[in-house]
């Protein structure tokens, strides 16, 4: 009976979100109360029954009822509960209730927490929402339905793939998808604009926090992805430009974009429709990213299906939410009132810069990622646009974009000062210079590029501690003053610099990572010892352990620096008997922010094991980075107050203090 | 009977959702722009206290502020609506009507509300019979794995295994595991061709290279061997030369001894590539006896294939009453009304010409329930 219901749950789900998509819009251009009211409720039960599904599907998984052919196809009743659970959202179908299930999620959300909202607008939103929630429904219930049974239930299941079967898969496509998924609360909000044909500062007042939410998740879900990638895949590498991280990345820009373009439309009511069509590209991006993945374009570890059915089910689905949405942009664009006016050299023109070059940027990943199935599809010539591309055209965009980072927050809106600026930013400049030199020093021989590239890491986590220090007034008050002036800055001020410093830490993860990263790979006999670094490694011998679904053979290695013994390192490799696949799983040791990497090759006949070993330097920055920037945003989120850009005004004033 | 309670309160509590915003009265609580510039004049102030901004600074924001929130009070737009309940009746009516005919419209093109829940747990229960013991299967084949695990120079462990695993289909497994056993308990005709019939089911059934080098090993072993000879014929016949692929089957079945049980699988290729061969008009007592030992689901596998065999013929030749009356008979215990209903037309046109026979099936049509 469960699965009946669950199915049914889904189907219901659609009927009250065609009933959201219309009478509250009707309601809207009628400013008829009553029918607008209608959009809350059915917000409410559209969650509620799309949950009933989704527990429905995982009570199915948990129970492993194989009369469900989607829990037949993807679990096994000997696989650990956890995994169980994970396998609901670790299939197509399953993933896709999931993000509809999120979609639910972000329109009750809407509807519980836009009371603030002026009625036809919150009306529009959800209307919106339930556009593109139905469209999804559809989609589930005509070509991939999970909730499809088996008359007569098969005694064992085919299990989950294994490289899938670990606790990094839990976590990272429902967080990619909440990011994914809030930016359509943005999209709805662009859309639901154009139609109502205003917009303003309090409009942007409602859309940023749902912005910075959806910006934290996709944040924290690609860095989840790259640490996953990274130690499960078994060759160290966290970023591939593979087109399906990309599918994530360009989404993320876009949406870092359209965080700093609405933080200047909320305070100064400038760069409206430019944030509008930020919002709309950034969900067009996110769908894109969907498409990719889901109708099976790519050949990638993340794609578990293809069916050309859904791809072309998909492509409607974009075509239609996309071009649909950038036509109504270019119809009602005009009609919007421009905002205010700023000077070029302004905070207004820095962010200005910074969505300039995130576009251009974003542009650049989006070309790199679909050149080459454009040309394939187009004259069958396979091409592959690797690293190589995106180091060229990426790397070279975001310099001057992290040269320009420390600059934004300093600066006075509406017109600023830039030689005030740099001035104020020297210690930073001087760190920078500093490290530059100091790894110059170092490391003699290496990389001409990386010092620099360190420097400037250096000068964007100093850069944007300066604004803290800067407003505190640290060295030109009394310490403990300084203090509860730092105390007293608005949380948004905090969340800004900590956001800053991720990204800064994080560069300097990847800068290390990149150019002073070791690598061996040796075949050694138990006994024998290797050297990395200042470590050395004794291989001890291996054996072979039962798994509740696999079979586990586990190599025991001593680390040792300078003679004394450090800890011990644990690889191995799991063989899923059921699917006839085997997992490497590296062993981590973690000294500092520094890891050595263990992954195990093959046994040969004689007992002698080939390994794969790294030294990484530095390589926890990358994902401490995005965790910071995660943190900044969090702050910034819960400063419940209004944001309000005091301009600087047009005659200076000789005794004006400098704040 | 549950199910269809709980569905149909589902629907209720669907339509509930709409109807009860309907039938509201007040006007909607609704925010302002007005609002927002007000709290935003306020958070000026807050910052000037708090000496985050300059005096001239917050003079300037202020204005433009309160700029602002002149222009959205005049923007704002009474809300004015006269006769609602047109409007109100037509929404009900959506909710009332559409919602509930539309979910269950969509539910049953898709949706198997005849089939109960079948957790592991209830499967587990049932008693033996209906599972036919593929855990205690899984469970053997696991601790034979282990023990090999522990002793590779075991082959008769291995020689346990290769069976299993290829009825498992884990022709992968079974290629190692034969390629094993000829390791370690020597080379003979048999472990060579069971080698080529595991690297054969690797490859869906194609006799690739290795294969056939296998089974070519096999025959210098003992001329003889019936499987190697067999699958030889088979790769003739994928490589487009039926007619020695006919020879060596024909070869094969005039070589066979009486009692072989595999002549009706030879007879069966030969007749795919050359269908004059002459077919026996019922099961041969091999076939029963080669059927007796199978497993149910093989066993309905077996029925269908001497079923669609008795088909065959009988589209060849019509007038074998007796053959028409056994093929109805047996689509119906296979439970196929569809293909049993097209057999009697086919049979009534084939017997056209003679009603005695004809009246014979009109009684077994109706004996059966197929009429109507």
């Amino acid at each position: 009976m469960i699965p009946e219901i669950g199915h049914y749950a889904l189907v219901l789900a659609l009927g009250l979100a065609m009933i959201q998509a219309v009478v509250p819009l009707w309601g809207a251009r009628l400013r008829d109360d009553t029918l607008m009211g209608t959009a809350g409720p059915t917000a409410f039960a559209q969650l509620a029954f799309a949950a009933i599904a989704f527990a429905a599907l995982t009570a199915c998984y948990v129970y492993s009822d194989f009369s469900v052919a989607n829990v037949f196809e993807n679990s096994h009743s000997a696989k650990p509960l956890i995994y169980k659970i994970t396998g609901v959202w670790g299939n197509h179908e399953g993933s896709m209730l999931l993000w509809v299930l999120i979609l639910a999620l972000f329109g009750a959300l809407v509807a519980y927490f836009g009371d603030n909202l002026p009625a036809t607008l919150k009306a529009n939103v959800l209307a919106v929402q339930s556009w593109i929630a139905a469209a999804f429904y559809i989609f589930i219930l005509g070509t991939s339905n999970p909730f499809l049974r088996l008359a007569e239930a098969p005694f064992e299941g085919r299990d989950l793939n294994p490289i899938l079967q670990d606790i990094g898969l839990a976590i990272h496509p429902p967080m990619l998808y909440l990011g994914y998924v809030g930016f359509s609360i943005s999209f709805s909000f662009a859309i639901a604009a154009l139609i109502e044909g205003r917009i303003d500062a309090a409009w942007a007042r409602w859309v940023r926090p749902w912005t910075l939410a959806a910006w934290m998740c996709l944040t924290a879900g690609i860095s989840m992805g790259s640490y996953w990638a990274y130690y499960e895949l078994g060759w160290g590498g966290w970023w591939f430009w593979d087109p399906v991280e990309n599918a994530s990345l360009m989404p993320w820009i876009a949406g870092t974009a359209l965080l700093h373009s609405a933080v200047v439309m909320e305070k100064r009511n400038a760069l409206k429709i430019w944030t509008i069509l930020l919002a709309i590209l950034a969900f067009s991006l996110s769908l894109i990213g969907t498409f990719l993945v889901r109708s099976g374009v790519l050949t990638s570890v993340h794609t578990f299906a293809t069916d050309p059915t859904r791809g072309v089910f998909i492509l409607a689905i974009l075509t239609f939410f996309i071009g649909g949405g950038l036509a109504l942009y270019a119809w009602r664009a005009p009609v919007l009132k421009q905002g205010g006016l700023f000077a070029p050299l302004s905070r207004e023109g820095a962010l200005v810069l910074n969505n300039l070059f995130l576009t251009t940027a974003c542009a650049t990943v989006f070309i790199g990622t679909l050149y080459p199935l454009a040309l394939e599809a187009l004259t069958g010539d396979k091409i592959s646009v690797g690293a190589p591309f995106f180091n060229l055209t990426f790397g070279p965009l975001m310099v001057p974009l992290l040269l320009a980072v420390p600059f934004g927050p300093l600066l006075a809106w509406k017109r600023g000062d830039l030689l005030g600026v740099a001035q104020r930013l020297t210690a930073a400049w001087m760190c920078g210079l500093i490290t530059v030199a100091v790894t110059f020093a170092i490391t003699r021989g290496g990389p001409i590029l990386a010092p620099f590239a360190i420097g400037l890491a250096v000068y964007v986590m100093v850069g944007a501690l300066t604004d803290i220090f800067e407003r505190a007034g640290l060295l030109r008050v009394p310490f403990p003053t300084a203090i509860r002036r730092a105390g007293g800055l608005p949380r948004s001020a905090w969340g800004t610099a900590f956001a800053h410093f991720g990204l800064g830490a994080t560069l300097l993860g990847i800068v290390c990572e990149s150019n002073w990263n070791t690598e061996r790979i040796v075949t050694l006999k138990p006994n024998e010892t290797v050297s990395l670094r200042s470590y050395e490694l004794t291989f001890d011998g291996m054996t072979t352990r039962q798994g509740p679904n696999y079979r586990e053979l586990t190599a025991k290695f001593t680390v040792r620096s300078g003679g004394t013994v450090v800890d011990v390192m644990e690889p191995s490799k799991r063989n899923f008997a059921s699917r006839g696949t085997s997992t490497t799983e590296a062993a981590l040791l973690t000294r500092g922010f520094s890891q050595i990497y263990l992954s195990l090759g093959d046994p040969a006949a004689d007992g002698a094991l080939a390994i794969r070993l790294y030294h990484k330097p530095l390589v926890l920055l990358i994902w401490l980075g995005t965790v910071l920037m995660v943190f900044g945003g969090a702050l910034s989120l819960s400063d419940r107050r209004l944001r309000v850009g005091a301009p600087k005004p047009a005659k200076k004033s000789a005794l004006q203090p400098a704040e | 009977m549950t199910l269809w309670f709980v569905l149909s309160l589902m629907t209720a509590a669907a339509v509930f959702a709409v109807l009860q915003p309907l039938a509201r009265r007040a006007p909607l609580r609704s925010g302002s722009d007005v609002a927002v510039y007000r709290d935003q004049l306020q958070e000026i102030d807050r910052d000037r206290t708090a000496g985050l901004i300059g005096e001239r600074e917050a003079e300037a924001a202020r204005i433009e502020v309160s700029r602002r929130l002149i222009g959205a009070a005049d923007a704002e737009a009474p809300a004015a609506s006269v006769d609602r309940t047109g409007r109100r009746r037509v929404a009900a009516l959506i909710a009332l009507v559409l919602l509930p005919l539309g979910a269950a419209g969509t539910y049953l093109m898709s949706g198997s509300p005849h089939l109960p829940a079948q957790p592991l747990s209830a499967r587990l229960d049932r008693p033996p019979a209906d599972a036919p013991g593929e855990r205690s299967i899984a469970d053997l084949v696991g601790r034979v794995e282990a023990h090999l695990e522990a002793n590779p120079e075991d082959g008769r462990g291995w020689e346990v295994l290769a069976p299993v695993y290829m009825r498992l289909n884990r022709y992968e497994d079974a290629v190692k595991a034969r390629r094993n056993i000829l390791r370690l308990l020597g080379e003979d005709a048999v472990r060579h061709s069971d080698l080529g019939e595991a690297l054969t089911g690797v490859a869906n059934g194609i006799v690739t290279a290795d294969a056939k080098a296998a089974f070519e090993r096999a025959l210098r072993h003992d001329p003889n061997e019936f499987k190697a000879r067999y699958f030889l014929g088979l790769a003739a016949e994928q490589d487009g030369r039926p007619n020695e692929a006919a020879n060596v089957w024909r070869e094969l079945l005039a070589g066979a001894p009486p009692d072989a049980p595999w002549t009706g699988f030879i007879r069966e290729s030969l007749l795919r590539v050359d269908p004059s061969t002459p077919m026996p008009a019922g099961p041969t007592a091999d076939d029963v006896a080669a059927a007796s030992q199978l497993s149910p689901e093989q066993r309905t596998e077996f029925v269908r294939g001497m079923v669609e065999r008795l088909a065959e013929r009988l589209q060849r030749e019509g007038s074998d009453v007796d053959g028409w009356l056994r093929l109805l008979r047996a689509y119906m215990v296979l439970g196929d009304r569809d293909k049993a209903r097209a057999a009697a037309g086919d049979a009534r046109r084939a017997l056209a010409s003679e009603p005695d026979k004809l009246r014979q099936i009109d009684e077994l049509v109706k004996g059966l329930g197929l009429e109507g």
